[in-house]
């Protein structure tokens, strides 16, 4: 008997708005609201047939709000939890439940952010931890090395590890037109590169730029009569344990084991059936941790499983196939960018970077301080 | 009943720091040490949480050395040995950048702020 969950809504529509260093004057909700249009025309759907609303950006505290206004949406349904960078698969799976419970039938799920025209700082409305901030901290990159650091002490896992996820990323991004970083990069690069909070070099943090993305789900029985090829959510889980990383109960493992165990199960489906992953690669311990909670490894091999290419092109795991959010985009939360990709591979058609026959992409967001994690497995239409 | 507070956590804290004692929660119900300071308990929601003074020693968890143009400074997660974990810095005399598993001790002078706490190490492994 499989999950009443399972496949229920599909993604029929998928964009991003304008990418890298984009137009001044630009806002973050005018990000948003592009991404939201051009995935309106990509379902071929207008606009104003979305009646349920996600939204979460670091700039409006009211983010559903301010969409919805900005595009003259009036939804039944809104949503704006904000789970971080995990936010987007979070409404993913909330919508799910909206959807099936009648109270919308088509949601826009979507972000925009500023970040690299505002100057690189990171914006946040989220009030700091004061047993944290009074130590200066650099957030979130100094949390994340903390967790390198265990991950080292714990498993032996190397810089020379660390690094070659960056590299994996540039060799994808140098596959994926309109790609941030494309220049040539190797781990020689990476650990010469400028350290910025032991052991993490800047050539292991994400990229900082602007961006926003959009998504549009509705039920598979609709989208069916839609013009793209059908992208059923075939399951979604999601989880946090904590927000600071004093409160973590272990740096080397994420809540990803929960929200991994709650998609897979949705979409009775298992490691193995993955064809393509997403993972949010803030920073290179992202992946090892991501892929060991997921089980794709066990728990402390991480850092060998993603060495000599195994998750670069060529590899027998394809991993961040656009480069990611250390070479491809990053713009403050990159959640919703997984979900696009993601999508895209399994519609086919990317070129040079198109990983042959993608029937199941998993998608693995994070929040926060590897804090809230949600788990999405996307599927083709033979799988339903 | 839950009654209400007369002073929050933070004071409590705040004033245990400036008197030179570094204190922390523990639960009347379940008996696990919390920190950060709270109003309830994380490990079994009891309200009844009671102030101790910590013996400062602990041991570190996880260390980075964050590259600065005013300086090079620690952050560390240190577990205390009276079983609870917090953010603060290593600061001391002994060469070389703190290691996961040094043994470290509270600096808590009379006077003392969040902002100006730290540890120092006793020895390492």
């Amino acid at each position: 008997m499989s999950d009443p969950s399972r496949g229920v809504i599909s993604i029929v529509g998928a964009a991003e708005s304008d990418l890298g260093r984009v137009a001044d004057g630009l806002t973050s909700l005018d990000l948003a609201g592009q991404a939201a249009l051009r995935a309106a025309d990509d379902a071929g759907i207008g606009i104003h047939e979305v009646d349920g609303i996600f939204c979460a950006t670091s700039h409006y505290a009211m983010s559903g709000l301010e969409l919805a206004e900005y595009l003259g949406i009036r939804p039944r349904y809104s949503d704006s939890n904000n789970l971080g960078g995990a936010s987007f698969v979070s409404h993913l799976l909330h919508a799910i439940a909206a959807i099936r419970a009648g109270l919308c039938t088509t949601a826009l799920i979507a972000y925009g952010s500023t970040q690299l025209s505002d100057g690189g700082k990171l914006v946040t409305a989220s009030a700091p931890n004061l047993y944290e901030s009074a130590y200066r901290p650099r957030y979130p990159v100094s949390m994340y090395a903390l967790a390198a650091a265990r991950h080292m002490h714990e498993f032996g896992t190397t810089r020379e590890q660390l690094a070659s996820v960056a590299v994996a990323a540039r060799e994808w991004a140098r596959l994926t037109p309109g790609a941030f970083s494309t220049e040539p990069l190797t781990i020689v690069d990476v650990l010469a590169s400028r350290m910025v909070s032991d052991p993490l070099t800047v050539a292991d943090c994400c990229l900082v730029t602007d961006g926003g993305g959009a998504i549009i789900v509705t039920t598979t029985e609709r989208a069916r009569d839609l013009r793209q090829p059908l992208i059923p959510v075939l399951g979604v889980g999601e989880a946090h344990w904590h927000r600071s990383i004093s409160q973590m109960p272990s740096l080397t493992t994420t809540a990803a084991l929960d929200s991994g165990v709650r998609a897979f199960a949705m979409a009775g489906l298992d490691v193995a059936d993955v064809d393509v992953v997403e993972l949010y690669d803030a920073f290179t311990i992202n992946v090892p941790l991501f892929l060991e909670d997921l089980g794709f490894c066990a728990k402390g091999e991480g850092g060998a499983f993603v060495s000599e290419g195994r998750i670069a092109p060529g590899g027998t795991l394809p991993v961040n196939t656009n480069g990611g959010g250390l070479s491809y985009a990053h713009p403050g939360m990159y959640g919703i960018f997984l979900l696009v990709e993601a999508v895209r591979q399994l519609r086919g058609g990317t070129g040079a970077r198109q990983v042959a026959g993608a029937e199941v992409a998993l998608v693995q967001a994070n929040g926060a301080v590897l804090s809230a994690q949600a788990t999405a497995l996307l599927g083709s239409a033979g799988t339903l | 009943m839950i009654g209400n507070l007369e002073v929050s956590p933070a004071a409590v804290y705040g004033e245990g720091l400036a008197a030179g004692s570094l204190r922390y929660q523990r639960c009347g119900s379940c008996g696990r040490a919390v920190f950060y300071p709270r109003v309830g308990c994380p490990h079994c929601g009891s309200a009844h949480l009671a102030w101790e003074t910590s013996a400062g020693s602990g041991t570190v968890y996880s260390t980075t050395t964050i590259r600065s143009r005013s300086g090079d400074y620690n952050v560390a997660l240190i577990d205390l040995d009276e079983g609870y974990r917090m953010m603060c810095t290593v600061r001391d005399d002994i060469a070389g950048d703190p290691r996961i598993g040094d043994r470290v001790v509270a600096v808590v002078p009379p006077g003392t702020t969040a902002e100006t706490l730290s540890f120092r190490r006793t020895e390492q492994p």
